[in-house]
């Protein structure tokens, strides 16, 4: 590199690098508490008051719970696979946290993106690294040389296969009303209406969906506990099950933050209330998306597994589809 | 058909209402250690050995609480009382009496059967130990201590706990707990008792 690091030109890489570094940490953070949360929340549902015994309200629970997982014997089965089944919980951790690189968190401003970068591609980058992901928890139960393993891993195929066709189905609707692939360019398509009226069908089918990506009740065939015993995970132990943990939340943020900039405008204030900052909107947004996915696995039993197969090709599907038409139809013929 | 009620929309909306309703409900539960619930005023709980006003026991060793326990946890050896040193206003005072809390099943038998009101049920339940030989309480710590009062007979108890009773939760066991506690003097006594030759 030609200049020394403060020079305008060196600046740009160490700016990205510390964006990533404090990136990191807010998402691993947002994590623990997502994960408070979905406890305490879980537990009102249920009458009961959740975790409260470490720190005031429970605040301090994440970080027990993490040292725990890292206290605690990380087993290798002797049938599993070493170097594979070591490497699962890091394909999913690794591809889930990718996905950051290209989500903006407010409006862009001269000289201050609010995103690591803003990719004219953005969408498609993000459904091409959750699909990654999946890669994950599917050689994770392969590799783990084990009955129940394997079995949820062959369920994440195909319910992954299923359901990501119709949720890319139910995406193309808005990238055909916004023109753009580019995650600020669709939230700015969203000035005037925001796309879950317009695409209601869409968004309807993508919440859906996204469910079913992030494996959570009521579509949580591939970790099934009264089933499957975990599923995929049943082997792993330690901090390599608490990578997967990991995983499945940072997932879960991920789609309510693509629901949130694709669906209900991103950061843009509703009813013109523009003293509220964008960030705060957007994470107002994908707060509720997390409540929501909360608030339905503490709802609905978990689907027998060929109605969840029944129900993403025969319903989910044909319905994008049949949306994705008359979208590209209807905008067609108004120009 | 079974796939109608699939994509029964309004019984899902209906569902989603109910968990909502519920997260707003007051919640049910108890902080168990520090918040305590209030017992029913003859709650069966950990035993206690009475005394009289002037400091004498109640227990005159006659066994009936002995024999009147369906699961055999009291052990009494009653013994004649020196006329230097009387321990209670009968002819015999209980030199041994032990209660092996794990057989237990506070069930409140001994409590009727014992003629002096000696023996009595307090509401006090918490007593997790080490050992299950800890759990054998002697006479060391099912009497009260001398400065506790006489204390409320069962049948006189008011709507509520007395606060005079369970002063012998207080007292720690006095068993090494590394050792444990040594059964074979308990097991002889019952083997004896079964042949009918206990004194």
């Amino acid at each position: 590199m030609n200049g020394a690091w403060w020079t305008p030109a060196a600046s740009i890489w160490w700016i990205v690098l510390l964006k990533c570094v404090v990136l990191l940490f807010v998402v691993i953070t947002t994590f623990a508490y997502a994960m408070l949360f979905e406890r305490k929340v879980m537990g009102w549902m249920q009458l009961r008051p959740g975790p409260n015994r470490v720190g005031p309200w429970g605040l301090l629970q994440p970080a027990v719970d993490a040292v725990k997982l890292i206290l605690k014997e990380d087993l290798t089965p002797k049938t599993a696979d070493p170097l594979i089944y070591r490497l699962a919980p890091f394909i999913s951790l690794v591809t889930a946290f990718s996905v950051y690189a290209v989500i903006p968190f407010s409006q862009p401003a001269p000289g201050n993106v609010w995103a690591i970068s803003d990719v004219n591609a953005g969408i498609l980058f993000i459904l091409a690294l959750t699909s990654i992901g999946i890669y994950g928890i599917s050689l994770g139960g392969w590799a783990s040389g084990s009955k129940y393993p394997l079995l949820g891993s062959v369920r994440a195929t195909a319910q992954m296969i299923s359901y990501e066709l119709a949720m890319s189905m139910s995406l193309v609707g808005v990238l055909i009303l916004a023109g753009t692939t580019s995650l600020v360019g669709i939230v700015n398509g969203q000035a005037k209406l925001w796309y879950f009226i317009p695409q209601f069908v869409g968004f309807l089918i993508y919440i859906i969906t996204a469910v079913a990506e992030t494996n959570r009740a009521p579509f949580d065939l591939v970790e099934a506990d009264a089933e499957l015993v975990g599923g995929f995970n049943t082997e792993y132990s330690g901090l390599r099950f608490g990578l997967f943990f990991i995983a499945e939340y940072i997932n879960m943020l991920t789609v309510s933050c693509i629901a949130t900039l694709l669906f209900l405008g991103g950061w843009t204030a509703p009813f013109g209330w523009a003293v509220v900052p964008g960030i705060v909107w957007f994470l107002i947004k994908v707060g509720f998306f997390m409540f929501f996915y909360i608030w339905l696995r503490s709802t609905f039993p978990r689907f027998r597994y060929d109605r969840l197969m029944a129900f993403g090709w025969k319903v989910l599907l044909p319905v994008a589809t049949l949306n994705l038409v008359v979208t590209a139809v209807v905008v067609a013929v108004r120009g | 058909m079974a796939r109608k009620k699939l994509y029964n929309v309004g019984a899902l909306l209906a569902g989603l209402s109910v968990t909502f309703k519920f997260m707003f409900q007051k919640k049910p539960t108890i902080q168990y250690p520090s918040e305590k619930k209030k017992h029913a005023p003859r709650f069966h709980g950990l035993h206690e050995l009475r005394r009289y006003a002037d400091g004498k026991e109640r227990c005159i060793g006659c066994e009936l609480c002995s024999s009147v326990c369906p699961a055999n946890a009291i052990t009494v050896i009653g013994a004649e009382n020196a006329p230097a040193d009387r321990r209670s206003p009968g002819e015999r005072y209980a030199a041994r009496y032990e209660i092996d809390e794990l057989r237990c099943i506070f069930c409140g038998m001994c409590e009727e059967a014992c003629p002096t009101d000696a023996i009595v049920l307090t509401p006090r339940f918490e007593m997790s130990e080490y050992r299950r030989g800890s759990l054998i309480y002697s006479k060391d710590r099912l009497l009260v201590p001398p400065d506790a009062g006489v204390g409320t007979p069962p049948d006189d108890r008011p709507n509520g706990i007395p606060a005079d009773l369970g002063r012998v939760a207080e007292k720690k066991s006095t068993v090494d707990w590394r050792t444990g506690y040594d059964a074979t003097w308990r097991g002889t006594v019952l083997k004896t008792q079964k042949k009918g030759l206990a004194g």
